[in-house]
């Protein structure tokens, strides 16, 4: 018998979708800070991209594909118009790293989750995001690409300029702690 | 190459990004510069301390099994006749099921408002600046409050009573702008959440149906009521008493 289309698309959207929702909802926990805004934006995003299915490209990137949906659905909600700041100067920004005395790596070995967390937070929803993108996720910058719809050139410098403000946060940070003790 | 020119290279080398050649001339340099090593190392050390620290957040089983549910296809029909024998016992099984999900739904429901109450008034008090408006006179708190919520209240006279008001800040639940007061009683603050009852509806947020009387949540105990279109959450560590008493007092407000 002949399955009916409908159902073969349907089959291969859970089996395609459903190994993503917790990656997807840490993703939209991080970007909305908000436990019942991110599970109402996963649940938006995966009934939009149920419905979006048939016109989804097969031997395109499925994952970076769902990433874009729930990324559009936050944008246009009330806390997304809220957060997402345009970020100016970004393609005239240098790739060259900023002048430093000594590496970090004992900065970075005093460091604890809570505090790396802390300073996730707080960074702007940009550079979270794409940070989020490539370290969490272990996206490649041309999935980045996809997933914000930038050009290439644009996923290095915003990543470039995310990790320098991370940076500046921890540092921040750890400069603060130590005056406080 | 110098080092300088490495140094761009850096990242797209720890994020893999280098085309091979490049990486290995790249790793050739490493081996053998301390300065550009230790450049490497730490941005390898960042990578992973964003990882650890970004894989934070677990989905709720109940989210789960509420998406899986909504992309699960349907399954094709079969042979109906024994359909007709079990329709009945079928009925029966959904309506017991329907009414168990519901009711423990409902449930899960309020406690997640009482939770997402609970977090924001202990977020509120952690803060270095926990309100906005600091005063304890309500004739200064109630009009700051114009033009950054969509509708107005009354604060009770506090005079008599042992409750002091701190101030008030611009707080949202469920996207919804609303009041955040926060009233202290013996070193205890007490935080009471104004928002606009129709905010719930249609939100599956079940707030609307929520039971009156005192509720415990994370050990917060929590009463809520609805009064002139609006809904109110008073949210405290304090007795249950204490609690009565100051909803009495916003209730009677004039």
């Amino acid at each position: 018998m002949k399955v009916p289309e409908k159902h073969v698309s349907a089959a291969t959207f859970e089996e395609l979708a459903m190994p993503l929702f917790d990656q997807l909802y840490n993703f939209a926990r991080w970007l909305t800070q908000d436990t019942a805004e991110a599970e109402d934006l996963v649940q938006e995003t995966y009934t939009k991209a149920l419905r979006g299915f048939s016109s989804f490209q097969a031997g395109t990137n499925f994952r970076a594909w769902m990433y874009r949906i729930l990324r559009n659905s936050f944008l246009s909600s009330r806390t997304g118009l809220k957060t997402m700041v345009a970020i100016d100067g970004e393609t005239e920004e240098s790739l060259l790293p900023a002048e430093r005395t000594t590496p970090e790596s004992i900065l970075i070995e005093q460091l604890d989750r809570a505090m790396m967390q802390q300073a996730l937070e707080e960074l702007p929803v940009p550079s979270r995001e794409i940070l989020l993108l490539c370290e969490v996720e272990e996206m490649s910058y041309q999935e980045i690409a996809e997933t914000l719809a930038i050009p290439l050139g644009t996923v290095m410098s915003r990543l470039f300029r995310a990790r320098k403000a991370l940076r500046d946060l921890l540092r921040k940070q750890a400069d603060g702690g130590r005056d406080g003790v | 190459m110098g080092c300088e020119q490495w140094r761009g290279k850096l990242d797209a080398y720890v994020d893999g990004e280098l085309d091979l050649a490049e990486a290995r001339v790249l790793a050739e340099h490493v081996r053998t510069c301390a300065a550009c090593a230790a450049e490497a190392l730490e941005r390898v050390q960042m990578k992973r301390a964003v990882q650890t620290a970004g894989k934070r957040y677990v989905a709720s089983a109940e989210l789960r099994d509420r998406i899986a549910k909504s992309v699960t296809p349907k399954p094709a029909r079969r042979a109906w006749h024994w359909q007709i024998l079990a329709a009945p016992a079928l009925v029966l099984l959904i309506l017991s099921v329907a009414t168990n999900f519901y009711m423990g739904r409902e449930n899960a429901r309020r406690q997640r408002v009482y939770s997402e109450l609970a977090d924001l008034h202990v977020a509120a008090l952690a803060s270095a600046a926990p309100v906005d408006v600091v005063s304890t006179d309500r004739h200064t708190v109630k009009p700051w409050f114009q033009g950054k919520i969509p509708f107005t209240f009354n604060l009770p006279e506090l005079q008599g009573s042992e409750f002091t008001l701190l101030g008030g800040r611009v707080t949202y639940f469920a996207q919804t702008p609303g009041a955040h007061l926060i009233y202290q009683i013996r070193k205890h603050e007490i935080s009471v959440f104004i928002f606009q009852d129709r905010a719930f509806e249609g939100r599956g947020e079940a707030a609307a149906s929520l039971p009156a009387g005192v509720a415990h949540a994370l050990s917060f105990n929590v009463e809520n009521w609805t009064q002139d279109g609006l809904r109110y959450f008073v949210v405290g560590d304090v007795g249950t008493g204490d609690i009565q008493a100051l909803s009495k007092l916003l209730q009677d407000a004039r």
